[in-house]
This record gives C-alpha cells, sequence and structure tokens, in this order.
C-alpha cells in the first residue's frame, strides 16, 4: 500500500492552543480514511495542515514533517498554490463563490491556466455528475449558487474540488448540516470517487465512518489513539477510548 | 426626565428629526421657487443649451458651465476612483492590519482639511507646476480634477474598505483553498462581491466633486468657455453661483438660482443611483 501523505511528528498551534501534539501516520492512496473523534480534538486542524489552509489564520504555528508523494509540503521552495490545486478541501460549512453555478465549477480549472470553452462545459458536467449534483441544475447553470439549498451548495463545493482533477479530496464533516438525503448523495459519491482519489473525511458521525471509510483514524486531545482498518477499529478496537468512543460511552 | 414624561421626550425628539427634514424641504422649496419660473420665462433649451453668459446684456446660457462641471467632475473621478480603490484593495486585503488600523483614519481625517485649504494648496503648488510643465494658464480642468480627485479619497476609500472588509472571509477561504493566489481571490472574488459598495463610494465622492465650490473656484480660473483641453480655465455651475451672486440683481438673480436648480436635479439623481446601488447590496445579503 503506498502512502499519499506521510506525517511526522506533526505539531500544530493556533491561538495559542497545541491543536496537534506530534502525530505521525501515513495516508494511504486511492482510499478512504475516516477520521472520527470529538469535538476539539484536532481533526479539522489535521485536514487543514495537508493543504495549508492553517495558514490563513496568521497566529498558526507547525512543526514536525509533511511529505505528499515523498515530498515535504511545508519546505520554504514547496509552491502552496500548486499544492492546493492538487489537495481539495470541502469545508464543514457549504461556501460557494458568490457567482453562477457554472463559474463556481470552473473558477480552479480557470485560475490554473484557461482551457477553452468546450473542455469546460464537459469538466462542468463530469464534475457535477460526479457530486450527484447533474441533474438538479443542469437547466440553471447561470443562477447563483448561493441560490441553491444547503445540500445541493454542499455537493456544489464537492464539484468544483473534482472540476481543478485534484490528486487528494479533503472533506471537513461536508454532511454536518445536511439532511439524510443529501447525505447519503455525498457518500454514495465519496464512494465511487475513491478509485480515481486519495480521500480522507473528518466526520463527528461514526457511523458514516463505519459506511464509507476503508481506514479510521481515532482522533482525541490532538493526538491520535488509534489507526486501522475500518473493520478493524469498529469490531475490534486496541485502546479502550476507542472502544469506548465508537460505542458511544462518552463524546 | 421624570419631568417630561416618556411623551414628552418622543415629541422633542419628533421636532428635531422633522427641523432637519424641513430645512431640507425649505431649500428645496426656496431654490426652486427662485429658479424654475425663470427658467421658463427664458426658455429652458436657451438656459441649458446656450453657450452666452452675458447678465449685462441679459443673455443668459449655462453650456459653458454644464460642460465644465461635467469635465472637472469626470477628471476628479479619473484621478480619485483609481487612486481611492486601489489603495482600498491595498489596506483592506494586503496590508497587515495594524497598518489598516493607523492609515485608514488618517485618510479619513483628509476630510477634515477645510476645501480652502487644498484650493490653496492648488493655486501655490499644482497650478504654477502645470503651467511650468504642460503650459496653458495652469489654473485650469487638470489642476481642479486633481485637487478634487485628491479631496474625494476619503469617501471613495473609506467606504470601499467597509464594503470590502463585509466580504465574508469564508469566500476568501473558499477561493484561497481552491488554489487562487491572493491577488486572484482579490480581483476576482473580493472585489466583485464588494462591487456595489465601491461603485457607491464613487458616486457619493462624484457628488461631492460636482457640489465642491471654494476649492474650484481658486484654482480652476473660471473662464466662461467650453473647454477643449483640460489645460483651459472654466467656470463650473457652483462657483457661477458662489462668485456672481453678491451683485447680482433681478433676472442675473433669478438665472444663478436657476444655476442652483439645474445643480440640485444633478445632484438629487447622483443620491439616488447612489443609495439603489448600497440598497441592492444589502439586499445579496
Amino acid at each position: 500500500m503506498d502512502a499519499k501523505f506521510d506525517i511526522q511528528n506533526l505539531s500544530v498551534y493556533f491561538r495559542g492552543i497545541h491543536a496537534l501534539k506530534s502525530i505521525s501516520m501515513a495516508v494511504p492512496s486511492r482510499r478512504i480514511l475516516g477520521v472520527i473523534g470529538p469535538a476539539g480534538s484536532g481533526k479539522t486542524t489535521l485536514l487543514r495542515a495537508l493543504n495549508r489552509t492553517n495558514e490563513l489564520e496568521e497566529t498558526t504555528r507547525i512543526e514536525g514533517n509533511v511529505r505528499m508523494d515523498g515530498h515535504d509540503i511545508y519546505d520554504p521552495s514547496f509552491d502552496v498554490v500548486a499544492l492546493r490545486r492538487k489537495v481539495g478541501i470541502v469545508f464543514a460549512l457549504p461556501v460557494p463563490l458568490p457567482m453562477s453555478i457554472y463559474d463556481n465549477v470552473t473558477y480552479g480549472p480557470t485560475l490554473a491556466g484557461s482551457p477553452n470553452k468546450q473542455r469546460l462545459d464537459m469538466l462542468v458536467e463530469k464534475s457535477l455528475r460526479d457530486a450527484f449534483l447533474w441533474d438538479e441544475v443542469k437547466d440553471r447553470l447561470t443562477m447563483s449558487g448561493l441560490r441553491l439549498s444547503g445540500g445541493q451548495q454542499q455537493r456544489l463545493c464537492l464539484a468544483r474540488v473534482l472540476a481543478m482533477e485534484p490528486d487528494v479530496i479533503l472533506l471537513d464533516e461536508p454532511c454536518s448540516g445536511l439532511d439524510p438525503i443529501s447525505t447519503a448523495r455525498i457518500e454514495e459519491a465519496l464512494t465511487l470517487l475513491k478509485k480515481d482519489y486519495t480521500i480522507i473525511l473528518v466526520t463527528n458521525n461514526t457511523k458514516q465512518a463505519a459506511r464509507v471509510a476503508d481506514d479510521t483514524a481515532f482522533f482525541l486531545m490532538g493526538e491520535m489513539v488509534e489507526l486501522g482498518t475500518t473493520d478493524q477499529i469498529f469490531t475490534s478496537p486496541v485502546q479502550q477510548k476507542t472502544n469506548d468512543y465508537i460505542t458511544g460511552r462518552f463524546g | 426626565m421624570a419631568l417630561i414624561g416618556e411623551k414628552g421626550v418622543q415629541r422633542i425628539l419628533l421636532v428635531t428629526a422633522f427641523s432637519a427634514m424641513s430645512a431640507l424641504l425649505l431649500i428645496a422649496l426656496f431654490i426652486v421657487n427662485e429658479g424654475v419660473p425663470f427658467m421658463f420665462r427664458y426658455g429652458i433649451q436657451g438656459f441649458l443649451l446656450s453657450s452666452d453668459w452675458d447678465p449685462s446684456s441679459g443673455t443668459f446660457g449655462i453650456f459653458p458651465m454644464i460642460m465644465a462641471s461635467l469635465w472637472v467632475t469626470v477628471g476628479a473621478l479619473l484621478v480619485g476612483a483609481p487612486l481611492g480603490i486601489a489603495g482600498a484593495v491595498f489596506l483592506s486585503e494586503f496590508a497587515p492590519r495594524p497598518v489598516m488600523r493607523v492609515v485608514k483614519p488618517a485618510i479619513e481625517l483628509l476630510a477634515a482639511i477645510p476645501s480652502v485649504v487644498y484650493g490653496f494648496i492648488g493655486v501655490m503648488v499644482l497650478a504654477p507646476l502645470i503651467r511650468e510643465v504642460f503650459g496653458g494658464p495652469g489654473l485650469s480642468v487638470l489642476a481642479a480634477s486633481i485637487i478634487l480627485g485628491i479631496m474625494i479619497l476619503p469617501t471613495v476609500i473609506s467606504i470601499s474598505i467597509d464594503s470590502i472588509l463585509a466580504v465574508p472571509q469564508s469566500y476568501r477561504e473558499g477561493s484561497l483553498a481552491l488554489g487562487a493566489t491572493v491577488w486572484q481571490t482579490v480581483h476576482m472574488v473580493t472585489v466583485r462581491a464588494a462591487k456595489s459598495g465601491i461603485i457607491a463610494s464613487v458616486i457619493l465622492g462624484l457628488g461631492r466633486a460636482i457640489g465642491e465650490t471654494m476649492a474650484v473656484i481658486m484654482v480652476a480660473g473660471n473662464a466662461v468657455k467650453i473647454p477643449d483641453s483640460p489645460l483651459d480655465s472654466v467656470r463650473t455651475l457652483t462657483a457661477n453661483i458662489a462668485l456672481e451672486m453678491s451683485y447680482a440683481t433681478g433676472m442675473h438673480r433669478e438665472a444663478l438660482f436657476a444655476t442652483g436648480v439645474v445643480l440640485f436635479v444633478v445632484i438629487i439623481i447622483l443620491n439616488t443611483v447612489a443609495s439603489v446601488a448600497m440598497r441592492k447590496r444589502a439586499a445579496k445579503k
């Protein structure tokens, strides 16, 4: 199993909080890694460390080492813009940009260069199909993305990440504000996408991890307690804390 | 307070609120009453579109003044809007926060400088400079445009900054996370989202520029003629009123009031456009 990310002793501090405490783990390629744990356990911080969106918060300080495909992404010579194009992120709250559905999807590809209209049209259709949104919006692509429902907005956010044809998709509790049907659609999309992408799914919902993740990591108070295949974590966890969490005894 | 009572306070506040409005109403009525009958008597077309302004022989054509006001205002926008918007973008998106917190109030202080001081600087520094570099009389459309451009900076910058800062942080994050550079994010997302506020700031600046009198009298040269180059001396609508009102009588006096009506109408139109643009922005959120 080749690793997409190799994380060594990663610590993140921001706003005076030690949010991640010396994490070491490998993230395998073309699988879905579920990251579970109670609020404040460092799950989101981990995600944001992987495409360096942590740095948008000025007080952030990072120690340790993250390698993607063998390259140190925190090396000063590493191109952070290129990194973010390869490692897309879907935030917890869906935030379409204030422009049309079409322009939302083509935003990333247009920035990276300007492919021709035909290719963009194809990309829009493919990305929206992969995000299970195409049928609902195909007749109103010029409508503002802000006018979609919450679940549709989140799928639009997924589609605009897919349109960049990244290597990795990071999802930060993508279903926290969504109804069960929208949630099911996103999960369906993810299981189909993993053949082409490495996916890391942070979720508050342990059942969701059990449903879609191949591997699962359990985080608590900024530390990684346990990482294993989803089967192993949910049927025979090694750590007592993991067992307590997945059986709902705390958190 | 107990002495006046709840109702009494309400009534007092009502009177104060009403007095501000009635002042506006009275001014409007007064100007219209003095100016509009003249316009009809003299002929609206002759008044607005004729180029002869000779009060002693009873010809009152304000077309040169209208053109002058237009040239000077457009010139002021050409100077002030790019500078102001660029400054606002820099201060809100690129400059460190402490820098903005110092610079923004400093710029707003520009608005506190009396316009006669701007005019003074224009006469002493700018006009001679223009005369030397470009030729012409120096006191000109160009000088007035530059001075007015600087005078509208506080309006443009301050309102633009506020509307750029009002753009949700999540738009910026979303854009950056999609691999946009800071500059791409600024011009493709942030400025577009703040567009109506920025436009409103420019329109308010425009209103200020067209209404400014003292600085313009001092630097524009006050020649009643249609300008054919930015180096020509001109007299704006406001300057026309201010310069001649002190000795005008009869028809002449009424003509100046009619000039005021024209100015008033133009400014009302501009303000309406500005507030519609602002309301559109509010509705979008």
